[in-house]
Parts: structure tokens; sequence; C-alpha cells
């Protein structure tokens, strides 16, 4: 099984998540990340979703997703083409005795503090998800008290646009 | 906050005086409720008959339906029927059905023959009422999510929630359904939206950005098809709905006719391609018949045109025509390589594609000749002569099925529309019957819907009142829908029902004698031992004419004297032995190879060891 990430591009109307996430289920294919948010076009909303599949079914999924109505464009973003960043946020005791320790960690990693108290921090981390992987396996040994990560989202590197052509 | 200002301040009822002259399809905006602008659309598009119930949530549409002088309503007894009316409707005529139901459990009725409509690409329409805007999300009385129920059951479906959207969404969805891969599509419209008042004007402009159907199939995969044609030597065409559903008998007929490559049609096909061709195998699959099974397991090259590779068709896949490329057309790009990966994959509608073919092969041919089939044609021959298609008379003197769906086939003729439900009576009816044209057969291929064969005989008889139509039914079916009679009685719609009466859930029994040591759990229906229900009675009940037969010698005057009655439907009670079985059969499972052709006779096989 090899990754794949996905950018589809849905029309910004309700139901549409339903109607994704439904065909992935139903035909039995993992979701191991999914993103929504909107585009520079007000109409249009952009899915990023990443799967773990072999080449076969993907382009079995890729073909139902493009059958949807709703689905305007889909493209596979090859990572080393593209910019591919999650966002992490993780709350970690920090009494006195470790704090210095771990905001050297987290300067380590560009990650920031963005919320403070005298037992722990919440440290504010993007990057992709080796990155993510390696800070979070940094600060374990202090207690991650919680933590919250969003899905993946990515764009091909380069000038050209992948909603440019998609709206006439 | 908008859903508590709509539920305080429910629309007003439209008041049935006060309704707005009807306007030109094509006028200047004028005003209308969201019914009236619904019921216009309708009209402009051009429905003619709409099957349905009316209820809570939908009544303010069934005001301006009253008055519509161009949409026929017909008002049936059970929603999943109008639903599979508007299928049979739409496999006659070409055009899209539609049906209509309110909310909550008139929409979940619909589910079933929506499905069906789904797993058989048949352009339908379904619009439901729904609760007032406000209401939706409350679990208010009939409410029920009827678009998030039907999403994996739909080409598309479209919830709205402004009644200016109406004329724009019906155009959309008349489009969708019958475009493409045709397909239902639901509308789902809350009751307030119905009633509030909008500009209508027609036509809409339709806003589809992610919809692009492909019809015209790429020059060079056509050419690369050609070329596999004219060098293969057991080569196959393998059609399915899809040449049916592009209209593109004709040109099948020009193409297998040119290159004399032999012809199977699916279940979905039947009718695609004359039966009484010289170049038709007749059916593949799991009851097809030893030419056509066996020519798909020999070739080395099946032409798939508007087919998917169906379980019901491949057997175990592994094992399914191990020597053939495949050249796959289809419009639906997702069928392409789903199932069986395709040498050549071809986007397309066969119409195009069967024209584009035959015009690459007729080049190729002349640049390289034609292959030699005649080694091929032998073959086949050898096994048409050995292994046709037929039928024992039952050991204990009781009528025999087949004959009776024979018969029926043979007096009714090619012109009538044969509609069955499903099951070991459905089997019979694609075997025994000749179909010599499109839109001659209609069934529940993907979905196995029983109690199909009614209602979408009641639909094919509004689409095409001058043909005879014929419902082949079993006695479980046959319960199922049967209430449907009243409709076609009252709305004048003479169907036919043949019912293939053995007493029991057939296919059922014959799995159990086949597979589970003959221990007949739950498949006994009674209709035999006690008669119940009475279907010659039940008949007239409903209003049509009741008849019964028992024995051989009454088939042919039995069904001569349905034929004579045209001004209500009849119900013929075939009292027929319940052992009868469905042969040829590709044990679920299992590979083509092992097709029996009768029990424990295997063509194939014995052929290898020969």
């Amino acid at each position: 099984m090899s990754r794949h990430t996905l950018s589809v591009l849905v029309e910004n109307v309700p139901g549409v998540l339903a109607r994704v996430s439904g065909l992935f289920s139903r035909r039995s294919f993992n979701i191991e990340s999914l993103a929504v948010g909107p585009t520079e076009h007000p109409e249009i909303s952009r899915m990023t979703i990443v799967v773990s599949v072999e080449e076969q079914p993907l382009e079995q999924v890729t073909k139902q997703l493009n059958k949807l109505v709703n689905i305007i464009k889909i493209v596979e973003l090859d990572p080393d083409s593209s910019v591919q960043r999650e966002l992490l946020l993780v709350k970690v005791r920090a009494d006195a005795s470790v704090r210095s320790q771990v905001l050297e960690t987290v300067q380590l990693f560009r990650a920031k503090v963005v919320d403070a108290s005298p037992e722990a921090l919440t440290i504010e981390a993007t990057g992709d998800s080796d990155k993510l992987d390696a800070l979070l396996r940094m600060l374990e040994p202090y207690g991650v008290r919680e933590m919250v990560q969003s899905g993946m989202v990515a764009i091909g590197r380069g000038a050209r646009s992948i909603t440019a052509t998609a709206v006439r | 906050m908008t859903s508590a200002n709509t539920r305080q301040n429910p629309a007003p009822e439209a008041s049935p005086g006060q309704r707005p002259k009807p306007a030109p399809p094509n006028g200047a905006p004028v005003r209308a409720t969201g019914a009236q602008a619904l019921v216009r659309s309708l009209e402009a598009v051009g429905c003619e008959v709409v099957f349905g119930i009316p209820g809570g949530t939908i009544l303010p549409t069934y005001d301006p339906l009253l008055d519509s002088t161009k949409v026929r309503h017909v008002l049936v007894r059970h929603e999943q029927a109008a639903g599979h009316a508007a299928a049979g409707y739409a496999q006659v005529t070409g055009s899209t059905g539609v049906c209509m139901a309110t909310s909550g459990p008139g929409a979940t009725n619909l589910v079933t023959a929506l499905a069906d409509a789904h797993m058989d690409s048949v352009p339908v329409v379904a619009i439901t009422g729904q609760q007032s805007t406000g209401l939706i999300g409350t679990d208010a009385f009939q409410e029920a999510d009827i678009c998030g129920i039907t999403l994996p059951v739909t080409k598309h479906n479209f919830l709205v929630t402004d009644p200016a959207e109406i004329p724009r969404t019906i155009a959309e969805a008349f489009y969708i359904a019958s475009s493409g891969r045709p397909g239902p599509v639901l509308v789902d419209i809350p009751k307030d939206v119905q009633q509030l008042t909008m500009s209508f004007s027609w036509p809409p402009e339709q806003r589809l950005p992610g919809y692009r159907p492909v019809g015209k199939p790429h020059g060079k995969q056509v050419r690369e098809a050609a070329r596999l044609m004219s060098e293969a030597e057991r080569p196959v065409l393998y059609v399915g709905g899809g040449v049916l559903k592009a209209e593109a008998s004709a040109e099948l007929a020009r193409l297998a006719e040119h290159t004399g490559i032999p012809v199977v049609t699916t279940l979905m096909a039947r009718g695609a391609f004359p039966d009484s061709h010289p170049l038709h195998l007749g059916m593949p699959g799991m009851h097809g018949t030893v030419p056509a099974v066996a020519a798909m397991q020999r070739s080395d090259l099946l032409i798939a045109l508007g087919t998917r590779f169906d379980d019901r068709v491949t057997g175990q896949l592994s094992g399914f025509a191990p020597e053939a490329k495949v050249v796959h057309a289809d419009i639906d790009p997702a069928e392409i390589s789903k199932n069986r990966v395709a040498d050549v994959p071809i986007v397309g509608d066969c119409k195009e594609v069967l024209a584009e073919l035959l015009e690459a092969v007729d080049s190729a041919s002349t640049e390289r000749g034609r292959g030699d089939l005649s080694e091929w044609w032998e073959q086949l021959e050898d096994w048409r002569s050995r292994f046709p298609l037929g039928y024992d008379w039952p050991a204990d003197g009781t009528l025999s099925p087949e004959y009776v769906i024979e018969r029926i086939g043979q007096l009714a003729g090619p012109e009538a529309v044969y509609s069955a439900g499903v099951g070991q009576h459905q089997m019979w009816a694609a075997q025994f019957i000749e179909y010599q044209r499109p839109g001659s057969w209609l069934n529940s291929g993907g979905l196995g819907t029983m109690g199909y064969a009614v209602p979408a005989a009641m639909g094919a008889k509004a689409g095409a009142p001058d043909r005879q139509v014929w419902a082949i039914d079993g006695d479980g079916c046959f319960q199922m829908t049967n209430q449907e009679l009243a409709t076609c009685a009252i709305e004048g719609l003479p169907i036919k029902v043949a019912v293939i009466n053995n007493g029991n859930l057939g296919m059922v029994r014959q799995w159990q004698n086949l597979f589970y040591a003959e221990r007949y759990s739950q498949s006994d229906l009674g209709t035999h031992g006690h008669r119940i229900p009475d279907f010659s009675l039940l008949a007239e009940a409903l209003g049509g004419v009741g008849m019964r037969c028992e024995s051989a010698a009454d088939v042919d005057s039995v069904i001569e004297r349905a034929m004579e009655i045209d001004d209500r439907p009849v119900v013929i009670d075939f009292v027929v032995g319940k052992d009868a079985q469905v042969w040829p059969m590709v044990a679920a499972g299992t590979g083509n190879d092992e097709i029996m052709a009768a029990r424990g006779i295997r063509p194939l096989f014995d052929d290898d060891e020969g």
C-alpha cells in the first residue's frame, strides 16, 4: 500500500462532504486524513484527501469520485512536487524543572508556544507528517497531556494553478 | 434566526382559487408558486406521465397538477410501484420516467425502486415532498432525510431550499438522469418551498460544472480495437444493456454482420440483437447458454460493449475468459477495468463507438485482410448443436413452466413487451422467449428486485399503450406488488400477468435442492397446497379477469383468451410443477468452465478430458 494525496475541487454546496466520505466507506476505501476549506473562488471548496491504496484501486476511487456531480476536478499531488502541511497543537507537561528543555525542542522544530501555564505549555507546529511525528517523539518524555492534529493540506509547487483551469 | 421565523410563520397555504394563468414555456417570467413552477417545469421538459401518491408535504404540487393538460398522473397503490413503473415506462419509451411521493414513508418506499434503477442504469426522476425548511432536522411528522438515505442509490439528488431554484433543478435532474450513463435522480422539495412564490421562466440556466459526460470515443483507441478485431481468431461481441440505452442496435447489427463475429447479449441486453440471428449465441452468465458461456471462456478477444463484467456473467473472476484480450467500451469510465483489466479501454456512447468501430474495422480489413473465423465458427456450431437450450417435462405429469413461458413468447410475438420478476421464471423468460427488438424485455437485473414485474409492466403499458404487455411473474414475486392490478384496472392499463405458480420460492428451492441437501427451509409458499391466495379470485377482486391453467392442453387457449381481453388486466394462474430447475447453470463461486448444461453435465470439462 502506498500513500496518495488527492486534491479535490468541489462545488461549495451542502452535502458534498457526505457524498465524498460516503463514497469512500461504501467502496471500502480508508481515508487517512481529510481537510476541507475554501478556495480563492467562493463557489468552490477544496478537499485534500490522503488515502493508502494500491495503484489499481486508487484509479477506481478517483473514477468513482469523478462521477459525483458536485466534484469538479481531482488532481493527485506528488509529494516531491508539492508542499504538504499539517497543523499540530500539543499540550505538554512543562513545570519549571523541564520548561527550558521543552522550549529548546520547540525552537529546534521552529514551532511556537501559543499558551502557557505553570504546569504546561501548548505548542503549535506545522510541517509534513514526518516532522510532526519527530517533534511528538521529542516531546513525549515530558508528558503529552492532549494533542490535536489537522488533516493534511497540500498545494503544487511552481506557478501553475489547478483551480484556474477548473473555473471558466 | 431563519429557522425559528419559518416555524412561527409558516407560508400561507396556496389558495386554489387564485392560480396565475399558465404561461407558454418560453414566455416572459410570471409569478408562480413553487408547486406551479414544478408542474410547469415538468411540462417543459416533456414529462407526460407521473406515477405517484399524494400526501401531506407534496399536496401543494398535486393542486396545480390537477390542472395540467400535458402531464397525466397515475395514482398507484404503493410508492415502490411508482418507481418501478417509471423505470418500465422509461425503458419502452426511451424517455425519462417520473415518480412522485410525499415525505417520510412515501419517500422511503421509493428507495428500492431507485436502487433498482441505479443498478440497471434507468433514467428516472423522483420528486418527493419534504417537511418545511423550518422543521427539517427536528424529527417532524413524516420527516426522513431522503437525500441522505438515497445518496448511495441515486446518480445524484437535490434538496431544493429556494423556490426560484425549482426550474433549474428540474432541468438539471432530467439532464443528469438521461445523459451519460443514465440513472435515477431524486429531487426533494420542502412543503414551504412549494408554497412560496417565485418568478418562473423557462428555459433556466443550468450550472453543472462537475458533470461532463463523454460521448465521443477516442479515435486512437477505436483503431487499436479494430486492429485487435482483425487479428483475433476467436472473438466475441459481449453486448450489455448500454447498447440498448444508446439505441445502438442497428449499429451493432452492422458491425456483427460485417465482421462475422458472434454476439452474446447479457440479461440486460436481451433484444439488443435479434435472437433469431445466426450470429447470436444467446445469453452469457450463470444461466446463460452453453455456446455463449463457452465462447467467452475460449475466446481470444472480448469486445465488451456497454457492459460491466458483472459477477453473474463472469463467474469466478480469476477463471473468466482466461485467454481473452479485452476491448471494453462504456460511457462510464469507472466501469472500465473495474472487474477485469481492459487491454483497450474506450470511453464513449455505444452508438458512436459502434459506428466508429465499423469504419475502423473496414479500413483495417482493407489493409490487412479479414481474419478467418471459420474454425471458430465450426467450434461454436458444435457447441450450439450439442447443447441447445431445452427443458424436460416434469416426471410427475405437472405442467412445465418453461413450456408455458415459451408458448407466451410464441403467441404474443416479438412486438410484445415482456416484464419479469426475479427468480426461476425470470431466467426462463430470458431463455425461452425470443427477443427480436429493443424495448421488449424488462427485468431487474442488477438489484434482483422481487415484485418488479407487475409495476414495470404497468409503466410500460402507459408508455406503449398499443403494445401487448406481459408480466411473467412468480407466485412469490406476484404477492409483493399485485396491488397494482387495481391501478391498472382503474387507469385503463390492461396488462397481462402470467403467474408461473410453482407454489414455492422457486429459485430458493432450486438452491436448497442443489446446495442445502434438499432441506427446504421456508421456501414453500402454500400457493399449491392451500391455494392461498387464489390468484384467479384475487385478480377478479382487483378489477381484472382471473384464469387458471393446469394442463399443457389448455395453455394455448388460455393465452389466446387473455390476448383477446383488452379492457381490463388479466391474470393467468399457471399451476406448474415445483421441481423444474433452471439450466444451464454456473454455480455461485465457481468458474465458468464448470458450467453445467444440465445436472452433472459439464461440456467444457468433458471437452478437455476428451
